[in-house]
């Protein structure tokens, strides 16, 4: 190495990695996936259906070749840091990628949310004939009443599922026609409760997990950090059963209309994030059982983590709120 | 092609007169259309006089204080005032500018107290009308546009109104309130005359209201503005306006065809 | 740890396996320029449909494609990499930064760009052919009324959107983080500035655009009702969600456009750039608004007046900051000592043709007027004026600027010259008429047109052929000044520039800023 001047006294070498074939692995997985998943969704809608197609195999393989990489992109990543490659000022770059990623996702979900606000707060009502409404009603949908969680579908009201082919739709089959607390059979049957009740505490024992870490205490870490990913399963087992019950027994599906639309959307995207956060925590709980990973001072791969997780949390609560409760 | 050629040059030399090769937007027959037409103008000119100084001042720089004539570089580069002025002059313009667009969106808005209700409805690629208010027999029909094939495809001599002429036009009563309730039954169209100045998307599932009160007879045309698939450039719109008693004529002769059509 | 005193590997895993940031932004440019030459080429079918009315060239539903196209191709591939290209280049050179911040990321975000561009095009060959729905996709025209090719389009948006914010992530993280000591945020040269700015406005908005077209996908495959009012929906919602994303992606589009300005007209004007921290404030308030004006391109959907009004009042705020910008430019270039190297020509090209764009935009912006001049080509004129003669040409400035420093050579200036009046010329004759074309009442997006639409459209065909001609031009004169152009080895290739990135050799070395620099004294400071 060169001659260190005043200027590299104060400031450590960046680690800039040699060429990689990383990105372009990636690059393979993540194409093949995406082309896969469009032969697939085409073939279901479009396709005879009677035909076998290669399509789930160029789905399944570029999955596969997808997450390999991205395993072996993050060991490298845990390697270069394990050999002290990374100096604070990389790590600095980690927490701001990280930061901005769970913020771009923060976005994603207001896309959502907004389009859940927004059907609630203007469409139904025009749609039923209120304020800006107008004619709308009594020409095109009339009967229509709008209620949220609502009971029927504007098409549902003026002729049945074939009446018009404007659009896709489906009923409820049963009397319980939302997820609503109103219409469950009893508050502790309730689950919605219960989950906003595990996840605030998973939020809590990963925090516990985190103080541990911090003091250098790894079996009680390991213990939280556990105890959080049996919290998860937990969750997604109860979103199971909650998905069971809306599907199966009160016919509420994608097809039911904007309140199965948003309903599943909702809880389908965060329960999906809730599936990629529980396995990033419990990668970060294999790294400290089995190769004794992170130290008081070293430990980003479980803070990133964990960041992650109180983002899915937050999600949650405006969730409970939004989509159960209002 | 020398004939266009040609035209292109009268273009030049006489803006505005000519309907072939008009550069302005058309006042309209309506006075909404006018309105329009006056705050179209008017903020036209505003951004050609801002434009004017703005450039004026560019070019005199380029001109006077060019390195080849040596002129030596002044190195100020601040000054809060300046930047106060022009934040604030701008902003005191827009505001002269939102007054008049705000009076004129009014009117645009001012829905009420219609005398007739036309129920227009976009489909891949035609519309059609219904009219809602008077008794009697509903009165409905499609519109579709009327240049042949061969003028489109070039074996045969495009006429006056290409791609502008319809089937069977919108027919109005003149000096009435004439109130379009605008939808659609497949894509988003649009619903566009430019000389009376509506334009109104027809979303399919929901219903606009758009108004006009035409004062002369005439006939308008004008065209589907909003992207609805392959042959979104050939669903035109054409109204004709005609005195009362023509229009109630002309109505009273459509029940007659129409008795017993149904919504096909 | 690592010897870094290297140069490139050699063949084509230089490219493959790169972690460079230099290699990186060389890719991103020769990329854009590609998607640049094919997004022209499909302009060039659309115009040579529209040389005269009637049916010639291509079928009516083959011309919605080559519009669909033609949209994505440029705001996608062409404009948006090429300034992720630049920023790549650029940014840490002006920080004083060895490299990127996160290099093996910045590599995998551009390469997801080729193959996804490949999949777009690909819907060409499709059953149904390719999206004809315009890049706005309006549903339900581009649900329940789209060829099965949709599927790949959604895909592929979801991937440039994958590499939009993986790159914006990088740009983020390396200008709070890899700044050389003394490099405060204030003495950021304006470049860096506005595409921080314009990186917070990608992290908003591209995860905005992954739902709208996820909720497309879902309406089409699961049987959703987002967009359809039988089920409680509504088509609207989507125009929403997409000008939340939209509206801010024209200032993704123009900011580091306007940053490159900012960087060439002191250097041609040899005095520092006028009003620096209010030019950083202007940009971010133009960012802040972006977020609030979407509807702007909605006035003719139904909304309720009073979100007309908000809307409109709005977007009507923007010409402040904007005026703000062009007021100061003008005041670098007053009392300075000007000469007109090609950069410069482009910048003041620039400077000319997007105010007459910002004025178009602030007639647009008046809603009861925009019910005339909505979806007509004065909207087509006004977008082009702001984005070829705003982005295309800034960019172009950007490369002959910097060319001379990247590959050690220089271009030919009269060629250059030639290049920017053609262009200038071109373009003017290409969309100038489009206004009175719109004005007079042609709807864009239309195969064929009524009779007294002929004039103009023929001139604009005519204009658009010499246009995109000149740009074969350019693309000489790179090619030529790569392989050929004359040595240059000062440091700083134009006497008037400013900043880091004129402090090492010429060409640029493979590695540069290994060890931070001593931050100068920047320009705007006394
Ligand atoms: C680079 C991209 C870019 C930029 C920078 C802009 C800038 C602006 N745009 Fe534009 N716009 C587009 C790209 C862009 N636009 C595109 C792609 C579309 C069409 C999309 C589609 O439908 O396909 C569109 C469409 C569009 C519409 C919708 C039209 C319609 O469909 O009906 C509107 C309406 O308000 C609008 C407004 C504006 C305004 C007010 C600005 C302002 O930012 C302009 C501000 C600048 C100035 C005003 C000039 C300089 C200022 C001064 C010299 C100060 C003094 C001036 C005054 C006080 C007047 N634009
Ligand atoms: C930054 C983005 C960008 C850029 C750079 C351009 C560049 C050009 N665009 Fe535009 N355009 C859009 C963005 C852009 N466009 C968008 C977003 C739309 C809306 C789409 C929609 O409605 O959905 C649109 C729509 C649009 C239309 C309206 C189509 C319609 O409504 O049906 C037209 C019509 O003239 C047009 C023309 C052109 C031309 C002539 C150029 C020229 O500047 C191109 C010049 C470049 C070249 C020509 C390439 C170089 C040369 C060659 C490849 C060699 C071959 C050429 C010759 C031998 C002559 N564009
Ligand atoms: Cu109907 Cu365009
Ligand atoms: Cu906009």
């Amino acid at each position: 190495m060169s001659s260190s001047s005043s200027a590299s006294a104060r400031h450590e070498k960046y680690y800039v990695p040699e060429s990689s074939s990383l990105a372009v692995r990636a690059t393979i997985g993540l194409i093949l996936s995406v082309f896969g998943a469009a032969l697939v969704l085409n073939d279901m809608t479009y396709g005879s259906g009677d035909e076998p197609s290669a399509s789930v195999w160029v789905l399944a393989v570029g999955l596969m070749f997808f997450t390999f990489t991205l395993a072996s992109w993050f060991g490298t990543a845990i390697r270069e840091n394990l050999k002290g490659m990374n100096s604070n000022q990389l790590h600095q770059s980690y927490v701001l990628g990280m930061f901005w990623f769970i913020f771009s996702e923060v976005m994603f979900f207001a896309a959502f949310f907004g389009a859940l606000l927004y059907v609630r707060q203007f469409v139904g009502p025009w749609l039923a004939g209120e304020g800006d409404g107008g004619r709308m009603n009594g020409l095109l949908w009339p009967g229509f009443e709008f209620a949220w969680p609502p009971v029927t579908t504007p098409q549902e009201v003026v002729g049945g599922v074939d009446a018009q082919v404007i659009a896709n739709n489906g009923a409820f089959v049963s009397q319980e026609k939302s997820m609503a607390p109103a219409d469950a059979h009893a508050w502790y049957a309730w689950l919605p409760m219960w989950n906003t009740l595990i996840l605030l505490s998973s939020s809590a024992t990963v925090h516990v997990a985190h103080t541990a870490i911090l003091a250098d205490r790894r079996r009680e870490f390991n213990r939280w950090l556990g105890i959080t990913v049996g919290l998860a399963v937990i969750f997604l087992g109860l979103q199971a059963a909650e998905y069971y019950e809306a599907y199966v027994l009160y016919g509420l599906t994608l097809n039911s209309g904007i309140y199965g639309s948003t309903f599943f959307m909702l809880t389908g995207f965060h329960g999906f994030h809730v599936a990629m956060g529980m396995t990033m925590l419990l990668i970060q709980l294999v790294r400290s059982v089995r190769r004794e990973h992170f130290t008081a001072t070293d430990h980003f791969g479980f803070e990133a983590s964990s960041w992650y997780w109180h983002f899915v949390d937050v999600v949650w609560v405006f969730l409970f709120l939004f989509v159960y409760i209002l | 092609m020398r004939k266009r050629v040609a035209g292109l040059i009268l273009a030049f030399l006489s803006p505005m007169s000519v309907a072939q090769n008009q550069v302005n937007m058309s006042p309209g027959v309506t006075e909404i259309g006018a309105d329009i037409f006056e705050l179209h103008m008017l903020i036209m000119w505003i951004c050609v006089v801002i434009g004017i100084a703005v450039f004026a001042v560019m070019f005199y720089s380029i001109y006077a204080h060019r390195k080849s004539k040596g002129h030596q570089a002044a190195q100020f580069h601040e000054s809060t005032k300046v930047e106060v002025a022009w934040t604030v002059v701008p902003f005191l313009i827009l505001i002269a500018m939102a007054v008049p667009a705000t009076s004129t969106l009014l009117e645009v808005y001012d829905n009420d107290e219609a005398e007739l209700d036309i129920l227009i409805t976009g489909y891949q690629w035609k519309w059609k009308y219904e009219y809602l208010d008077e008794s009697g027999e509903p009165v409905a029909f499609f519109s579709n546009l009327a240049t042949p094939q061969e003028e489109i495809y070039n074996t045969d001599q495009k006429g006056d109104n290409y791609l502008l002429e319809v089937d069977e036009p919108l027919v109005l009563p003149t000096n009435t309130k004439v109130r379009f309730l605008v939808t659609a039954n497949d894509v988003i169209h649009s619903w566009w005359v430019p000389e009376i100045a509506v334009k109104r998307d027809a979303i399919p599932g929901f219903i606009n209201e758009a108004w006009t009160r035409v004062p002369e007879e005439g006939i308008y045309r004008g065209q589907c503005t909003e992207l609805c698939g392959a042959y979104h450039g050939f669903m035109p719109v054409e109204v004709h306006a005609v005195s009362r008693p023509e229009f109630d004529a002309w109505m009273a002769a459509k029940r007659g065809d129409l008795t017993g059509m149904t919504n096909g | 740890m690592g010897d870094h005193h290297h140069g490139p590997a050699q063949g084509i895993s230089r490219w493959l396996f790169t972690t460079n940031h230099k290699d990186i932004g060389t890719m991103y440019l020769w990329f854009s320029f590609a998607m640049f030459l094919l997004g022209g080429f499909f302009a060039m079918v659309i115009r040579a449909e529209l040389f005269q009315p009637g049916m010639q060239l291509v079928e009516p539903g083959f011309f919605n494609q080559m519009t669909t196209l033609h949209g994505l191709v440029m705001v996608f591939g062409a404009i948006m990499p090429s300034f992720v290209g630049l920023a790549n280049w650029l940014i840490p050179m002006m920080i004083g930064a060895p490299d990127m911040a996160l290099p093996r990321m910045n590599n995998w975000s551009f390469w997801i760009l080729p193959p996804a561009f490949l999949m777009l095009a690909s819907t060409l060959f499709m059953e149904g052919g390719a999206p004809a729905f315009g890049w706005t996709f309006y549903a339900p025209l581009s649900t329940t009324y789209a060829a099965p090719s949709v599927t790949f389009f959604i895909f592929a948006i979801h991937v440039l959107g994958v590499s939009s914010i993986m790159g914006s992530i990088n740009i983020i993280a390396t200008v709070m983080n890899m700044r050389a000591p003394g490099m405060t945020y204030m003495k950021m040269p304006l470049f860096v500035w506005t595409w921080l700015i314009t990186a917070f406005l990608l992290v908003a908005v591209m995860p905005v655009l992954a739902g709208a077209v996820t909720m497309m996908l879902m309406d089409i495959h699961f049987g959703t009702s987002f967009f359809s009012a039988a089920g409680g929906g509504d088509p609207v919602l989507f125009q929403h969600i997409f000008w939340f994303f939209g509206h801010p992606e024209v200032y993704i589009i123009i900011l580091p456009a306007f940053g490159v300005v900012s960087q060439i007209i002191p250097a041609f004007s040899r005095k520092p750039l006028f009003g620096y921290a209010s030019m950083v404030y202007a940009t971010a308030s133009i960012a802040f608004l972006s977020f609030v004006v979407w509807a702007h391109h909605m006035y003719t959907v139904g909304m309720p007046i009073a979100g007309e009004l908000f809307f409109m009042y709005a977007t009507m705020l923007i010409a402040v900051p904007t005026g703000v910008k062009v007021f100061n430019w003008i005041s670098t270039m007053w009392r300075g000592a000007l000469s007109f190297e090609t950069p410069m020509l482009f910048c003041i090209g620039f400077l000319i043709l997007f105010t007459l764009g910002g004025f178009t935009g602030l007639m647009l912006s008046i809603a009861p007027a925009d019910f005339q001049y909505h979806d007509t080509y004065f909207v087509v004129a006004h977008f082009h004026y702001v984005m070829v003669a705003g982005a295309v040409f800034s960019m172009t400035a950007a490369i002959y600027y910097w060319l001379p420093k990247w590959c050690g050579r220089m271009y030919n200036e009269t060629m250059g010259k030639t290049h920017f009046w053609i262009s200038f010329i071109g373009f003017n004759i290409t969309f100038f008429p489009q206004h009175f074309v719109g004005l007079a009442g042609m709807p864009r997006r239309i195969p064929d047109y009524a009779l007294q639409f002929a004039d103009f459209n023929m001139m604009s065909s005519i204009g658009a052929f010499i246009y995109g001609a000149s740009q074969l031009l350019f693309l000489y004169n790179v090619v030529a000044t790569i392989v050929a152009g004359k040595s240059v080895s000062d440091e700083k290739v134009w006497d008037g520039a400013e900043g880091l990135e004129w402090t090492v050799p010429t060409p640029a070395p493979y590695h540069t800023f290994e060890e931070p620099p001593l931050v100068p004294k920047p320009v705007g400071t006394i």
